[in-house]
Protein backbone atom coordinates (compact mmCIF):
# COMPACT_ATOMS: atom_id res chain seq x y z
CA UNK A 1 0.00 0.00 0.00
CA UNK A 2 1.34 3.17 -1.33
CA UNK A 3 1.07 5.97 1.78
CA UNK A 4 -1.22 8.78 1.74
CA UNK A 5 0.29 12.54 1.36
CA UNK A 6 -1.05 15.94 2.59
CA UNK A 7 -0.06 19.09 3.06
CA UNK A 8 -0.88 20.91 6.47
CA UNK A 9 0.27 23.82 6.59
CA UNK A 10 1.06 26.94 3.79
CA UNK A 11 2.17 30.01 3.76
CA UNK A 12 3.12 33.21 1.15
CA UNK A 13 5.28 36.26 1.12
CA UNK A 14 4.25 39.02 -1.81
CA UNK A 15 4.07 42.14 -2.85
CA UNK A 16 0.18 42.13 -1.37
CA UNK A 17 0.64 40.47 2.06
CA UNK A 18 2.99 38.32 3.85
CA UNK A 19 1.02 35.82 5.06
CA UNK A 20 -2.13 34.01 3.46
CA UNK A 21 -4.91 35.71 5.01
CA UNK A 22 -3.39 39.25 3.94
CA UNK A 23 -2.87 37.71 0.55
CA UNK A 24 -6.53 36.48 0.22
CA UNK A 25 -7.78 39.28 1.02
CA UNK A 26 -6.21 41.87 -1.62
CA UNK A 27 -6.89 39.20 -4.29
CA UNK A 28 -10.92 38.98 -3.10
CA UNK A 29 -10.23 43.05 -3.42
CA UNK A 30 -8.72 42.79 -6.63
CA UNK A 31 -5.66 44.38 -5.89
CA UNK A 32 -2.86 43.16 -7.64
CA UNK A 33 1.06 43.41 -6.68
CA UNK A 34 1.97 44.29 -9.93
CA UNK A 35 3.23 48.33 -10.27
CA UNK A 36 4.93 50.26 -12.77
CA UNK A 37 9.11 50.72 -11.60
CA UNK A 38 11.54 52.85 -12.67
CA UNK A 39 14.97 51.40 -11.77
CA UNK A 40 17.96 51.74 -14.02
CA UNK A 41 19.90 49.18 -12.39
CA UNK A 42 17.28 46.59 -13.39
CA UNK A 43 16.49 47.68 -16.34
CA UNK A 44 16.64 50.69 -18.57
CA UNK A 45 12.98 51.58 -19.62
CA UNK A 46 10.20 51.86 -17.15
CA UNK A 47 8.69 48.64 -16.71
CA UNK A 48 5.93 46.75 -14.94
CA UNK A 49 6.44 44.24 -12.47
CA UNK A 50 5.10 42.73 -9.10
CA UNK A 51 8.09 43.46 -6.67
CA UNK A 52 8.51 43.03 -2.64
CA UNK A 53 9.43 46.16 -0.54
CA UNK A 54 12.53 45.58 1.05
CA UNK A 55 11.89 48.05 3.79
CA UNK A 56 8.73 46.08 4.80
CA UNK A 57 10.55 42.87 4.59
CA UNK A 58 12.73 43.96 6.69
CA UNK A 59 11.08 45.33 9.13
CA UNK A 60 9.09 41.41 9.24
CA UNK A 61 11.91 39.86 9.42
CA UNK A 62 13.81 41.78 12.48
CA UNK A 63 10.53 40.63 14.38
CA UNK A 64 11.57 36.92 14.22
CA UNK A 65 15.74 37.59 14.18
CA UNK A 66 18.31 39.93 15.10
CA UNK A 67 20.47 38.25 12.36
CA UNK A 68 20.82 40.49 9.16
CA UNK A 69 23.24 39.07 6.78
CA UNK A 70 20.69 37.32 4.27
CA UNK A 71 19.93 38.29 1.16
CA UNK A 72 16.48 39.46 -0.13
CA UNK A 73 15.67 36.17 -1.39
CA UNK A 74 16.78 34.67 1.83
CA UNK A 75 14.72 37.13 3.94
CA UNK A 76 11.91 36.07 1.94
CA UNK A 77 12.19 32.12 1.89
CA UNK A 78 12.80 32.00 6.35
CA UNK A 79 9.72 34.37 6.59
CA UNK A 80 7.50 32.31 4.39
CA UNK A 81 9.42 28.81 6.58
CA UNK A 82 9.12 30.25 9.85
CA UNK A 83 5.25 30.22 10.79
CA UNK A 84 4.95 26.38 9.47
CA UNK A 85 7.59 25.44 10.85
CA UNK A 86 6.46 26.84 14.28
CA UNK A 87 3.30 25.57 13.98
CA UNK A 88 3.61 22.16 13.10
CA UNK A 89 5.39 21.41 15.86
CA UNK A 90 7.78 18.97 14.84
CA UNK A 91 11.19 17.92 15.12
CA UNK A 92 13.56 18.52 12.69
CA UNK A 93 14.92 15.33 12.82
CA UNK A 94 16.35 12.58 10.38
CA UNK A 95 13.09 11.95 8.78
CA UNK A 96 11.98 15.27 8.47
CA UNK A 97 13.44 16.61 4.89
CA UNK A 98 13.68 20.17 3.39
CA UNK A 99 13.09 20.54 -0.75
CA UNK A 100 13.96 24.13 -1.53
CA UNK A 101 12.70 25.34 -5.36
CA UNK A 102 14.06 28.61 -7.11
CA UNK A 103 15.04 28.90 -10.84
CA UNK A 104 17.57 31.25 -10.35
CA UNK A 105 18.38 32.02 -6.48
CA UNK A 106 20.92 34.36 -5.68
CA UNK A 107 21.91 34.92 -9.49
CA UNK A 108 22.46 38.57 -8.55
CA UNK A 109 25.36 37.59 -6.44
CA UNK A 110 26.84 37.58 -9.69
CA UNK A 111 26.88 40.98 -10.38
CA UNK A 112 30.32 41.33 -8.80
CA UNK A 113 31.56 37.94 -9.88
CA UNK A 114 34.32 37.28 -6.59
CA UNK A 115 34.82 33.86 -5.78
CA UNK A 116 33.03 34.40 -2.63
CA UNK A 117 29.91 35.46 -4.68
CA UNK A 118 29.96 32.64 -6.99
CA UNK A 119 30.01 30.78 -4.33
CA UNK A 120 26.70 32.16 -2.58
CA UNK A 121 25.37 31.98 -6.34
CA UNK A 122 25.49 27.97 -5.60
CA UNK A 123 22.03 27.18 -5.44
CA UNK A 124 22.82 24.17 -2.43
CA UNK A 125 24.44 26.94 -0.74
CA UNK A 126 21.05 29.11 -0.63
CA UNK A 127 19.64 25.90 0.76
CA UNK A 128 22.20 25.69 3.62
CA UNK A 129 21.94 28.71 4.68
CA UNK A 130 18.15 28.19 5.23
CA UNK A 131 18.51 24.91 6.92
CA UNK A 132 21.17 26.18 8.90
CA UNK A 133 18.86 29.16 10.13
CA UNK A 134 16.43 26.08 11.12
CA UNK A 135 18.49 23.61 11.86
CA UNK A 136 17.49 20.86 9.72
CA UNK A 137 19.16 17.75 10.18
CA UNK A 138 19.21 16.27 6.36
CA UNK A 139 20.69 17.40 3.57
CA UNK A 140 18.48 19.70 1.54
CA UNK A 141 16.99 18.39 -1.94
CA UNK A 142 17.02 21.81 -3.96
CA UNK A 143 15.10 21.48 -6.90
CA UNK A 144 15.59 23.68 -10.17
CA UNK A 145 13.52 22.76 -13.24
CA UNK A 146 12.69 26.22 -14.80
CA UNK A 147 9.19 27.90 -14.35
CA UNK A 148 7.71 24.72 -13.29
CA UNK A 149 10.16 24.41 -9.93
CA UNK A 150 7.84 25.73 -7.70
CA UNK A 151 4.85 22.89 -8.43
CA UNK A 152 7.51 20.12 -9.12
CA UNK A 153 8.83 20.31 -5.83
CA UNK A 154 5.64 19.39 -4.04
CA UNK A 155 5.25 16.84 -6.47
CA UNK A 156 9.17 15.95 -5.56
CA UNK A 157 7.96 15.83 -1.82
CA UNK A 158 4.94 13.49 -2.23
CA UNK A 159 7.44 11.17 -4.47
CA UNK A 160 9.81 11.16 -1.52
CA UNK A 161 6.86 10.57 0.84
CA UNK A 162 6.09 7.56 -0.92
CA UNK A 163 9.16 6.43 -1.16
CA UNK A 164 9.22 6.48 2.84
CA UNK A 165 12.58 8.18 3.06
CA UNK A 166 11.11 10.85 4.97
CA UNK A 167 8.11 11.25 7.02
CA UNK A 168 7.55 15.25 6.83
CA UNK A 169 8.90 17.48 4.32
CA UNK A 170 9.18 21.66 4.50
CA UNK A 171 9.14 23.12 0.88
CA UNK A 172 9.91 26.11 -0.12
CA UNK A 173 10.16 27.65 -3.09
CA UNK A 174 11.16 31.57 -3.97
CA UNK A 175 12.85 33.93 -6.64
CA UNK A 176 13.27 37.45 -6.64
CA UNK A 177 13.34 40.02 -9.93
CA UNK A 178 17.15 40.41 -11.02
CA UNK A 179 18.39 42.40 -14.58
CA UNK A 180 19.34 38.82 -15.24
CA UNK A 181 16.02 37.18 -15.67
CA UNK A 182 14.61 41.26 -16.98
CA UNK A 183 17.01 41.27 -19.33
CA UNK A 184 16.86 37.80 -20.22
CA UNK A 185 12.84 37.56 -20.84
CA UNK A 186 13.61 40.68 -22.49
CA UNK A 187 16.02 39.48 -25.00
CA UNK A 188 13.12 37.29 -25.87
CA UNK A 189 10.87 39.81 -26.66
CA UNK A 190 8.54 38.43 -23.93
CA UNK A 191 7.95 41.21 -21.72
CA UNK A 192 4.35 43.17 -22.12
CA UNK A 193 4.38 46.63 -21.72
CA UNK A 194 1.57 46.41 -19.78
CA UNK A 195 0.09 44.61 -16.22
CA UNK A 196 -0.07 40.78 -18.43
CA UNK A 197 -3.43 39.62 -19.69
CA UNK A 198 -3.18 36.13 -19.01
CA UNK A 199 -5.43 33.96 -21.73
CA UNK A 200 -6.80 37.73 -23.45
CA UNK A 201 -7.18 38.86 -27.09
CA UNK A 202 -4.59 41.81 -26.35
CA UNK A 203 -1.93 40.16 -24.29
CA UNK A 204 0.94 41.23 -25.36
CA UNK A 205 3.62 39.05 -22.76
CA UNK A 206 4.79 38.22 -19.53
CA UNK A 207 5.07 40.51 -16.33
CA UNK A 208 7.93 39.40 -14.28
CA UNK A 209 7.26 39.10 -10.43
CA UNK A 210 9.23 38.34 -7.12
CA UNK A 211 7.60 35.83 -3.72
CA UNK A 212 8.19 32.98 -1.78
CA UNK A 213 5.82 30.19 -0.96
CA UNK A 214 6.43 27.31 1.20
CA UNK A 215 3.72 24.46 2.65
CA UNK A 216 4.55 21.35 4.70
CA UNK A 217 3.77 18.09 2.76
CA UNK A 218 3.35 15.25 5.60
CA UNK A 219 2.14 11.51 5.44
CA UNK A 220 -0.09 12.67 9.17
CA UNK A 221 -3.31 12.99 8.05
CA UNK A 222 -4.23 15.58 11.18
CA UNK A 223 -4.89 18.81 10.46
CA UNK A 224 -4.35 18.12 6.95
CA UNK A 225 -5.70 20.75 4.76
CA UNK A 226 -5.27 18.70 1.08
CA UNK A 227 -4.39 15.37 0.19
CA UNK A 228 -2.21 14.71 -2.74
CA UNK A 229 -3.87 12.58 -5.40
CA UNK A 230 -1.50 12.38 -8.37
CA UNK A 231 0.98 14.23 -10.32
CA UNK A 232 2.86 14.05 -13.65
CA UNK A 233 6.17 15.76 -14.64
CA UNK A 234 6.52 14.99 -18.52
CA UNK A 235 8.38 17.00 -21.43
CA UNK A 236 7.37 18.35 -24.84
CA UNK A 237 10.40 16.12 -26.45
CA UNK A 238 9.56 19.39 -28.77
CA UNK A 239 11.74 22.63 -28.04
CA UNK A 240 14.33 23.77 -25.56
CA UNK A 241 12.67 27.57 -25.76
CA UNK A 242 9.10 26.94 -27.18
CA UNK A 243 6.16 25.26 -25.81
CA UNK A 244 4.77 22.21 -27.92
CA UNK A 245 2.13 22.94 -30.32
CA UNK A 246 0.15 20.07 -29.04
CA UNK A 247 0.57 20.92 -25.90
CA UNK A 248 1.94 17.27 -25.38
CA UNK A 249 3.70 17.09 -22.34
CA UNK A 250 0.93 19.19 -20.57
CA UNK A 251 -1.38 16.64 -21.94
CA UNK A 252 0.76 13.61 -20.96
CA UNK A 253 1.54 14.83 -17.67
CA UNK A 254 -2.21 16.10 -16.29
CA UNK A 255 -3.03 12.48 -17.95
CA UNK A 256 -0.55 11.02 -15.63
CA UNK A 257 -2.12 12.76 -12.42
CA UNK A 258 -5.41 11.51 -13.74
CA UNK A 259 -4.61 7.43 -13.77
CA UNK A 260 -2.54 7.94 -10.44
CA UNK A 261 -5.77 9.78 -8.46
CA UNK A 262 -8.20 7.08 -10.35
CA UNK A 263 -10.58 9.83 -11.10
CA UNK A 264 -11.97 11.76 -14.42
CA UNK A 265 -11.64 14.97 -16.15
CA UNK A 266 -14.90 15.94 -15.00
CA UNK A 267 -14.35 15.25 -11.56
CA UNK A 268 -11.85 18.47 -11.44
CA UNK A 269 -13.47 21.53 -9.99
CA UNK A 270 -11.23 24.09 -10.34
CA UNK A 271 -7.72 24.83 -12.74
CA UNK A 272 -5.08 26.80 -11.56
CA UNK A 273 -3.09 27.24 -15.04
CA UNK A 274 0.31 28.30 -15.63
CA UNK A 275 -1.21 31.64 -17.96
CA UNK A 276 1.96 33.86 -18.51
CA UNK A 277 0.48 35.80 -21.03
CA UNK A 278 2.48 34.72 -23.99
CA UNK A 279 0.93 34.27 -27.02
CA UNK A 280 2.44 30.48 -27.50
CA UNK A 281 2.40 29.61 -23.48
CA UNK A 282 -1.34 30.27 -23.44
CA UNK A 283 -2.25 28.96 -26.57
CA UNK A 284 -0.76 25.74 -25.52
CA UNK A 285 -2.39 25.47 -22.41
CA UNK A 286 -5.63 25.35 -24.19
CA UNK A 287 -4.96 23.08 -26.56
CA UNK A 288 -3.52 20.82 -23.47
CA UNK A 289 -6.80 21.44 -21.43
CA UNK A 290 -9.46 20.77 -24.50
CA UNK A 291 -7.87 17.45 -25.33
CA UNK A 292 -8.27 16.17 -22.28
CA UNK A 293 -11.97 17.79 -21.95
CA UNK A 294 -11.47 20.41 -18.94
CA UNK A 295 -12.60 23.57 -21.52
CA UNK A 296 -15.54 23.63 -19.06
CA UNK A 297 -13.95 23.55 -15.58
CA UNK A 298 -13.26 27.39 -14.03
CA UNK A 299 -9.62 28.40 -14.82
CA UNK A 300 -7.42 31.09 -13.44
CA UNK A 301 -3.98 32.40 -14.18
CA UNK A 302 -2.79 34.46 -10.84
CA UNK A 303 -0.36 36.16 -12.60
CA UNK A 304 -1.99 39.48 -13.36
CA UNK A 305 -1.95 39.68 -8.98
CA UNK A 306 1.69 38.22 -8.98
CA UNK A 307 3.53 38.34 -12.15
CA UNK A 308 5.19 35.46 -13.27
CA UNK A 309 7.62 34.62 -9.95
CA UNK A 310 9.35 31.91 -11.93
CA UNK A 311 10.21 29.33 -9.66
CA UNK A 312 7.93 30.34 -6.89
CA UNK A 313 5.11 30.65 -9.30
CA UNK A 314 3.94 26.70 -8.88
CA UNK A 315 4.25 26.56 -5.14
CA UNK A 316 2.54 30.55 -4.22
CA UNK A 317 -0.30 29.68 -6.72
CA UNK A 318 -1.35 25.99 -4.98
CA UNK A 319 -1.34 28.11 -1.68
CA UNK A 320 -4.01 30.16 -3.15
CA UNK A 321 -5.81 28.10 -5.00
CA UNK A 322 -5.62 25.70 -1.69
CA UNK A 323 -6.98 28.59 -0.11
CA UNK A 324 -9.37 28.45 -2.74
CA UNK A 325 -10.67 25.37 -1.97
CA UNK A 326 -11.66 25.75 2.03
CA UNK A 327 -13.56 29.13 1.06
CA UNK A 328 -14.95 27.59 -1.36
CA UNK A 329 -14.39 30.48 -3.29
CA UNK A 330 -13.16 30.86 -6.94
CA UNK A 331 -10.67 34.29 -7.40
CA UNK A 332 -11.06 36.41 -11.14
CA UNK A 333 -8.28 35.53 -13.44
CA UNK A 334 -6.89 39.26 -13.07
CA UNK A 335 -6.26 41.10 -16.94
CA UNK A 336 -8.46 39.04 -18.63
CA UNK A 337 -11.05 40.83 -20.82
CA UNK A 338 -11.61 38.95 -24.00
CA UNK A 339 -10.83 35.32 -25.28
CA UNK A 340 -7.80 35.49 -26.81
CA UNK A 341 -7.04 31.66 -27.76
CA UNK A 342 -8.44 29.16 -29.97
CA UNK A 343 -10.65 27.19 -28.03
CA UNK A 344 -12.75 27.78 -25.04
CA UNK A 345 -11.90 27.92 -21.93
CA UNK A 346 -13.90 29.28 -18.59
CA UNK A 347 -11.53 31.86 -17.80
CA UNK A 348 -13.16 32.78 -14.20
CA UNK A 349 -14.18 36.73 -14.63
CA UNK A 350 -15.12 37.62 -10.99
CA UNK A 351 -15.10 36.18 -7.94
CA UNK A 352 -17.99 33.09 -6.69
CA UNK A 353 -18.44 30.71 -4.75
CA UNK A 354 -18.42 27.57 -5.72
CA UNK A 355 -17.16 23.80 -3.33
CA UNK A 356 -14.26 22.65 -4.60
CA UNK A 357 -13.51 18.62 -4.08
CA UNK A 358 -11.08 18.50 -6.80
CA UNK A 359 -8.43 21.18 -7.73
CA UNK A 360 -5.61 20.95 -10.25
CA UNK A 361 -2.59 22.94 -10.47
CA UNK A 362 -0.67 22.71 -13.53
CA UNK A 363 2.96 24.57 -14.59
CA UNK A 364 4.88 24.85 -17.58
CA UNK A 365 8.84 26.25 -18.68
CA UNK A 366 11.85 26.37 -20.73
CA UNK A 367 13.49 23.11 -21.91
CA UNK A 368 9.93 21.84 -22.43
CA UNK A 369 8.80 21.13 -19.25
CA UNK A 370 5.48 20.15 -18.02
CA UNK A 371 3.81 19.15 -14.34
CA UNK A 372 0.62 18.76 -13.56
CA UNK A 373 -0.71 17.95 -9.63
CA UNK A 374 -3.68 17.27 -8.43
CA UNK A 375 -4.94 17.78 -4.51
CA UNK A 376 -8.45 16.49 -3.16
CA UNK A 377 -9.91 18.71 -0.47
CA UNK A 378 -9.88 16.78 3.04
CA UNK A 379 -13.65 16.26 4.60
CA UNK B 1 6.24 0.33 -0.38
CA UNK B 2 7.26 -3.07 -0.85
CA UNK B 3 10.46 -2.33 -3.36
CA UNK B 4 10.74 -4.96 -6.57
CA UNK B 5 14.52 -4.92 -6.86
CA UNK B 6 15.85 -2.62 -9.48
CA UNK B 7 18.82 -2.80 -10.81
CA UNK B 8 21.77 -0.54 -13.11
CA UNK B 9 21.39 -1.88 -16.62
CA UNK B 10 24.83 -0.05 -17.53
CA UNK B 11 26.71 3.12 -16.66
CA UNK B 12 29.08 5.87 -18.31
CA UNK B 13 31.84 8.63 -16.88
CA UNK B 14 32.65 11.30 -19.11
CA UNK B 15 36.10 13.69 -17.65
CA UNK B 16 39.70 14.78 -17.75
CA UNK B 17 39.27 13.82 -21.67
CA UNK B 18 38.21 10.26 -21.21
CA UNK B 19 34.56 8.55 -21.58
CA UNK B 20 34.69 4.88 -20.13
CA UNK B 21 31.61 2.77 -20.68
CA UNK B 22 30.43 0.29 -18.46
CA UNK B 23 34.07 0.49 -17.32
CA UNK B 24 35.88 0.13 -20.05
CA UNK B 25 37.58 3.38 -21.92
CA UNK B 26 35.91 3.97 -25.01
CA UNK B 27 37.44 7.15 -26.07
CA UNK B 28 40.20 9.62 -25.29
CA UNK B 29 42.36 12.51 -26.17
CA UNK B 30 45.69 14.31 -25.32
CA UNK B 31 44.61 16.69 -22.33
CA UNK B 32 42.49 19.82 -24.14
CA UNK B 33 39.60 22.04 -23.70
CA UNK B 34 36.10 20.65 -23.33
CA UNK B 35 34.54 22.45 -26.61
CA UNK B 36 37.52 20.46 -28.45
CA UNK B 37 37.12 17.13 -26.66
CA UNK B 38 33.82 16.75 -26.82
CA UNK B 39 33.67 17.73 -30.72
CA UNK B 40 36.00 14.92 -30.90
CA UNK B 41 33.86 12.43 -29.10
CA UNK B 42 30.67 13.44 -30.81
CA UNK B 43 32.56 12.91 -34.41
CA UNK B 44 34.21 10.11 -33.13
CA UNK B 45 31.03 7.98 -32.22
CA UNK B 46 29.62 9.50 -35.53
CA UNK B 47 26.33 11.29 -34.12
CA UNK B 48 24.43 12.94 -36.72
CA UNK B 49 22.77 15.85 -35.37
CA UNK B 50 23.71 19.16 -35.99
CA UNK B 51 21.95 20.93 -32.72
CA UNK B 52 24.92 19.82 -30.56
CA UNK B 53 26.98 22.55 -31.75
CA UNK B 54 23.95 24.72 -30.98
CA UNK B 55 24.23 23.78 -26.60
CA UNK B 56 25.88 24.64 -24.06
CA UNK B 57 28.59 22.96 -22.57
CA UNK B 58 26.72 21.74 -19.91
CA UNK B 59 23.99 20.09 -22.30
CA UNK B 60 27.26 18.80 -24.45
CA UNK B 61 28.30 17.13 -21.77
CA UNK B 62 24.70 15.50 -20.58
CA UNK B 63 23.84 14.94 -24.57
CA UNK B 64 27.17 13.21 -24.93
CA UNK B 65 26.30 10.62 -21.97
CA UNK B 66 22.83 10.16 -22.52
CA UNK B 67 23.81 8.84 -26.27
CA UNK B 68 26.06 6.32 -25.43
CA UNK B 69 23.77 4.53 -22.85
CA UNK B 70 20.44 5.21 -25.19
CA UNK B 71 21.69 4.17 -28.27
CA UNK B 72 20.94 0.54 -27.68
CA UNK B 73 17.73 1.23 -25.37
CA UNK B 74 15.25 2.94 -27.84
CA UNK B 75 12.97 1.18 -29.87
CA UNK B 76 11.72 3.54 -32.34
CA UNK B 77 8.21 1.92 -33.44
CA UNK B 78 7.26 2.46 -30.07
CA UNK B 79 6.90 4.99 -26.80
CA UNK B 80 9.97 4.72 -24.92
CA UNK B 81 8.52 5.73 -21.34
CA UNK B 82 12.41 6.30 -19.91
CA UNK B 83 12.40 9.05 -17.22
CA UNK B 84 14.94 11.14 -16.75
CA UNK B 85 16.66 12.03 -13.50
CA UNK B 86 19.54 14.76 -13.01
CA UNK B 87 21.91 16.35 -10.94
CA UNK B 88 25.02 18.31 -10.21
CA UNK B 89 26.54 21.05 -8.11
CA UNK B 90 26.41 24.11 -9.68
CA UNK B 91 23.14 24.67 -11.80
CA UNK B 92 23.88 26.29 -15.05
CA UNK B 93 26.55 28.60 -13.32
CA UNK B 94 28.74 28.25 -16.36
CA UNK B 95 26.44 29.46 -18.30
CA UNK B 96 24.87 31.90 -16.07
CA UNK B 97 28.72 33.61 -15.62
CA UNK B 98 28.53 33.99 -19.52
CA UNK B 99 25.27 35.72 -19.53
CA UNK B 100 25.73 38.02 -16.59
CA UNK B 101 29.26 39.27 -18.59
CA UNK B 102 26.91 40.29 -21.90
CA UNK B 103 24.86 42.70 -19.57
CA UNK B 104 27.05 43.74 -17.26
CA UNK B 105 28.98 46.20 -19.56
CA UNK B 106 26.51 49.06 -20.33
CA UNK B 107 28.79 49.42 -23.08
CA UNK B 108 28.71 46.17 -24.46
CA UNK B 109 25.56 45.10 -23.86
CA UNK B 110 24.49 42.19 -25.61
CA UNK B 111 21.66 39.63 -23.99
CA UNK B 112 21.71 37.07 -26.04
CA UNK B 113 18.49 35.02 -26.36
CA UNK B 114 20.31 31.91 -27.21
CA UNK B 115 22.83 31.98 -24.06
CA UNK B 116 19.59 32.64 -21.38
CA UNK B 117 17.84 29.80 -22.63
CA UNK B 118 21.08 27.94 -21.11
CA UNK B 119 20.77 29.57 -18.02
CA UNK B 120 18.53 26.76 -16.38
CA UNK B 121 19.69 23.10 -15.70
CA UNK B 122 16.85 21.35 -17.01
CA UNK B 123 17.52 22.51 -20.50
CA UNK B 124 20.27 19.39 -20.99
CA UNK B 125 17.08 17.53 -20.09
CA UNK B 126 15.00 18.93 -22.90
CA UNK B 127 17.98 18.54 -25.20
CA UNK B 128 18.26 14.72 -25.00
CA UNK B 129 14.07 14.33 -24.70
CA UNK B 130 14.46 16.31 -28.42
CA UNK B 131 17.02 14.10 -29.35
CA UNK B 132 15.35 10.73 -28.21
CA UNK B 133 11.77 11.95 -28.51
CA UNK B 134 11.36 11.19 -25.04
CA UNK B 135 7.73 12.61 -23.66
CA UNK B 136 8.72 11.11 -20.00
CA UNK B 137 8.96 12.17 -16.72
CA UNK B 138 12.58 14.61 -15.77
CA UNK B 139 13.65 16.34 -12.99
CA UNK B 140 17.04 17.72 -12.47
CA UNK B 141 18.19 18.62 -8.57
CA UNK B 142 20.83 20.03 -7.34
CA UNK B 143 23.08 18.85 -4.19
CA UNK B 144 26.74 20.16 -3.36
CA UNK B 145 27.83 16.02 -3.84
CA UNK B 146 26.55 13.29 -5.80
CA UNK B 147 23.14 12.49 -3.47
CA UNK B 148 23.29 7.97 -4.29
CA UNK B 149 21.36 7.85 -1.15
CA UNK B 150 18.17 10.24 -2.78
CA UNK B 151 18.80 9.38 -6.67
CA UNK B 152 18.42 5.74 -5.33
CA UNK B 153 15.35 6.36 -3.88
CA UNK B 154 13.55 8.83 -6.81
CA UNK B 155 14.94 6.47 -9.36
CA UNK B 156 12.79 3.51 -7.52
CA UNK B 157 9.61 5.95 -6.83
CA UNK B 158 9.19 6.72 -10.10
CA UNK B 159 9.29 2.73 -11.02
CA UNK B 160 7.46 1.45 -8.39
CA UNK B 161 4.64 3.91 -9.44
CA UNK B 162 4.72 3.09 -12.70
CA UNK B 163 5.50 6.51 -13.77
CA UNK B 164 8.51 5.17 -15.98
CA UNK B 165 9.67 1.77 -17.34
CA UNK B 166 13.24 3.28 -16.89
CA UNK B 167 15.14 5.80 -15.43
CA UNK B 168 18.33 7.58 -16.41
CA UNK B 169 20.21 8.97 -13.82
CA UNK B 170 23.17 11.46 -14.10
CA UNK B 171 25.35 13.59 -12.76
CA UNK B 172 26.45 15.91 -14.96
CA UNK B 173 28.94 18.98 -13.43
CA UNK B 174 30.37 21.51 -15.72
CA UNK B 175 31.98 24.76 -14.48
CA UNK B 176 35.31 26.43 -16.18
CA UNK B 177 36.25 23.79 -17.98
CA UNK B 178 36.10 21.38 -14.98
CA UNK B 179 33.59 18.70 -16.03
CA UNK B 180 32.44 15.23 -14.57
CA UNK B 181 29.30 13.16 -16.16
CA UNK B 182 28.31 10.00 -14.36
CA UNK B 183 25.24 8.54 -16.33
CA UNK B 184 23.77 5.37 -15.45
CA UNK B 185 20.40 3.71 -16.39
CA UNK B 186 18.09 2.24 -13.57
CA UNK B 187 15.70 -1.00 -15.18
CA UNK B 188 13.85 -3.50 -13.85
CA UNK B 189 16.18 -5.94 -15.17
CA UNK B 190 20.30 -6.19 -15.27
CA UNK B 191 23.40 -7.91 -13.45
CA UNK B 192 24.08 -5.02 -10.96
CA UNK B 193 22.55 -4.88 -8.30
CA UNK B 194 20.23 -0.79 -8.15
CA UNK B 195 22.08 -0.24 -4.51
CA UNK B 196 23.49 3.01 -3.00
CA UNK B 197 26.87 1.15 -2.15
CA UNK B 198 27.04 0.42 -5.40
CA UNK B 199 26.01 3.63 -7.04
CA UNK B 200 28.75 4.76 -3.81
CA UNK B 201 31.69 2.57 -5.66
CA UNK B 202 30.87 3.31 -9.65
CA UNK B 203 31.09 7.32 -8.95
CA UNK B 204 34.37 6.55 -6.45
CA UNK B 205 35.90 4.16 -9.05
CA UNK B 206 36.47 7.00 -11.77
CA UNK B 207 36.87 9.49 -9.85
CA UNK B 208 39.56 8.25 -7.63
CA UNK B 209 41.95 7.20 -10.99
CA UNK B 210 43.03 10.75 -11.96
Amino acid sequence: MIKEVFITETNCITPIGFDVAANIKNIVNGVSGIQLHQNESLMKAPFYASIIDSEQLDKAFAKITSADNYTKLEKMMILALHPIIANSKLDLNTKTAFVLSTTKGNITALENPSEENIQKAHLHQLAKTIADFFGFKTEPVVVSNACVSGILAVSVAKRLIQSEMYDNIFVVAGDVISEFVLSGFNSFQAMSDLPCKPYSKNRTGVTLGEASAAVLVTSNKENAKMKIIGDGSINDANHISGPSRTGEGLFRSIQSALAEAKINPNQIDYISAHGTATSFNDEMETIAFNRIGLQNVPLNSLKGFYGHTLGASGLLETVIGIQSVLESKLFVSLGFDELGVSQPLNIIEKNEEKMINYFLKTASGFGGCNTAVLFEKVK
Amino acid sequence: MIENKTYIKSFCTIQNNEIILNGETIFKTEPTLFADFSKKAFRNFEIDYPKFFKMDNLSKLAFLGAELLLKNEIDNTKENNIALVFSNSSSSLDTDVKYQKSISDKDNYFPSPAVFVYTLPNICLGEISIRHQLRSENSFFIFEDFNPAFMKNYANVLLETKKAEKVLCGWVEYFGEEYQAFLYLVASEGNTEHRKETLEILYNKHSWKH
